[in-house]
């Protein structure tokens, strides 16, 4: 096992920045250098220095305390909309796939519609109706996904409904709903993860693109996108604004791209 | 041709579920748009007299075809904020959006193709190796900040460009498409670097089948193999890829044109959902939906084309 996981070096470079960036987003949550909100009128557009190791931005503010405090609502809202996600597109996919028939055909050709289209634009029809914020964002992200989620769980079961132990399980006497979750759910766990890990990519992006464009992610709760979308304005004197929070997103994405790939290898 | 005539069929249907639930969204809004018209001074006959001028007190199924009547008809009502057609605020946007999302889909494929299939030639060489590292990279970055890193390299450092000066393409034509090259290239590399991805494996996967041996047995070179067999049926599955890439490209140019300051359909979107003109959104989602719709249509078209087993 050890050295199946050394040998895919693709999910090993992939846990490792993942697993620096967890670890960065939860030390966030608990602890940063200064207070990510308190302004210091004396230190505006700091350059970088050992007091502050990214500079600070143009009201005063430690750029190195918001990108963590700022990593940690991005993993928030991603795991939100992951979980919801995952949860109801299981229950979907399960039923869908196990049972087939007229229900499972409806959903399905409903989701290929959903599916064909670019999710930011869905996620922009939803935040212009319900209105924007981390919890509305992470509610439409939630929502959106569960297509996606549902067409893999369903392709799961699927596969698997018809698989001896499971046959087996049947002739057992095991009811429909033990099958499904007993038997069949524990088997799709390895392809359930790296589908886990792109769709938090998804979310992380999308999270970002909204905040981005001011419509996600509101202030007080500091958000990647919407210091990239302060950066900016900052460009030409502080770059290092833009980089070090650009940067902070790339390397998010690039660790669990990274993971999904591995795993989906290992499956 | 049955084969198109179904295609389009779904397209149709799709144009209809998708614009019926764009159009249902935008009325479980809270908040009553007359109010927002009249303000909290308005007396109730005022209100009732406005409503009825508005249409707003017939049934919902009623007022959805009408809407999809006159929107197809180019009547998408009047913006609540500016108080002028939707229309006018529109006809000079959408050719910018549009010429933006071809131009980064002609990088994507430009870039794509070759590089696919030479790292796929060199696949064990080392700078095949290196571009593959790239790659990985480039696809983790989100385009709003390629644009930005461009903006900075290529506007602020070498001056190659005057960033936010955007030259719209009834003053100047070359100016307009000399500066939309670099959002294009913004909304390009991430997807292009994808693309490149999805080639390569195709390609090695094709060069792994039987076919392939045959051809060789049967004398034929590498490139040969590669260009005249490999290729095509490597591109089958690319295809679709770039299709759901186009599609998305389009939603994608809404926030690369938030980092240009783009004068296009998707930074008037933001300011509209922003500011809650909800005649102004509601048009430019579906005008997008419709485009994504048959970009779709099209790839299934084209699909058949390269691969005729499809049915």
């Amino acid at each position: 096992m050890k050295a199946r996981f050394m040998k895919n070096k693709r999910l090993y470079i992939g846990a490792v920045i993942s697993a620096v960036m967890v670890l960065f987003a939860v030390t966030g949550m608990f602890f940063t250098p200064y207070d990510p909100n308190a302004m210091d009128t004396s230190a505006k557009l700091a350059g970088i220095s050992l007091k502050h190791l990214m500079g600070c931005d143009n009201f005063g503010r430690d750029i190195l305390s918001r990108v963590l405090s700022g990593l940690g609502t991005t993993m928030l809202v991603a795991l939100g909309t992951v979980f919801i996600g995952i949860f109801f597109g299981t229950l979907i996919g399960a039923f869908t796939g196990y049972y087939g028939g007229v229900a499972d055909e409806i959903l399905m050709r409903f989701n290929d519609a959903v599916l064909a289209f670019p999710s930011l634009l869905l996620a922009l029809v939803f935040i212009s109706v319900m209105g924007s914020g981390k919890l509305n964002v992470t509610i439409a992200l939630g929502i959106l996904f569960i297509p996606s989620y549902a067409r893999i769980m369903r392709g799961e079961f699927l596969r698997c409904k018809n698989l001896d132990y499971v046959r087996s399980a049947r002739l057992m006497g095991a009811s429909d709903i033990r099958i499904m979750f007993v038997h069949i759910l524990p088997n799709t766990l390895q392809v359930m993860l790296s589908t886990i890990a792109i769709g938090f990519n998804n979310a992380v992006l999308a999270e970002a693109s909204m905040s981005y464009l001011g419509i996600g992610v509101q202030p007080p709760d500091s958000s990647l996108g919407r210091m990239l979308s302060e950066a900016q304005s900052y460009l030409f004197i502080r770059p290092g604004y833009a980089i070090c929070t650009g940067t902070a997103i790339a390397l998010l994405i690039l660790g669990f791209a990274m993971l999904s790939e591995g795993l989906e290898k290992n499956a | 041709m049955k084969y198109i005539g179904r295609k389009a069929l779904i397209m149709l249907v799709t144009v209809l579920i998708v614009t019926m639930l764009v159009f249902l969204a935008f009325r479980v809004i809270p908040g009553d748009p007359v109010l927002n018209m009249l303000g909290t001074s308005a007396t109730p006959e005022k209100v009732e007299q406005l409503r009825e001028q508005m249409g707003l007190n017939r049934p919902l199924p009623v007022r959805y075809f009408e809407w999809l009547r006159d929107f197809f008809f180019g009547d998408m009502g009047k913006s609540y904020t500016y108080g002028i057609p939707v229309r006018s605020m529109l006809a000079d946007k959408v050719p910018i959006t549009i010429t933006l999302t071809l131009m980064a889909f002609v990088f994507v494929v430009a870039i794509s193709i070759p590089l696919g299939i030479f790292t796929a030639k060199h696949e064990d060489k080392w700078y095949s190796k290196a571009i593959d590292v790239l790659n990985q990279i480039t696809m983790s970055i989100p385009s709003f900040f390629v644009g930005m890193l461009i903006t900075y390299l290529f506007g602020l450092i070498l001056k190659w460009f005057r960033p936010g000066g955007f030259v719209n393409y009834k003053s100047s034509l070359v100016g307009f498409i000399l500066y939309l090259i670099y959002p294009a290239i913004a909304i390009a590399l991430p997807k292009a670097a994808m693309t490149v991805k999805l080639l390569k494996s195709s390609v090695l996967k094709e060069g792994k089948l039987d076919y392939v041996r045959t051809a060789y047995s049967r004398g034929n070179s590498t490139d040969e193999v590669l260009y005249k067999h490999v290729f095509k049926n490597a591109l089958i599955p690319v295809i679709t890829f770039l299709g759901m890439t186009l599609a998305d490209m389009v939603a994608g140019s809404i926030i690369v044109e938030q980092v240009f300051s783009i004068p296009g359909l998707g930074r008037l979107l933001i300011t509209s959902i922003s500011t809650r003109d909800y005649p102004v959104a509601q048009s430019i989602i579906a005008i997008i939906a419709c485009l994504v719709i048959f970009i779709n249509f099209l790839v299934d078209v084209l699909y058949k084309t390269v691969d005729p087993r499809i049915r």
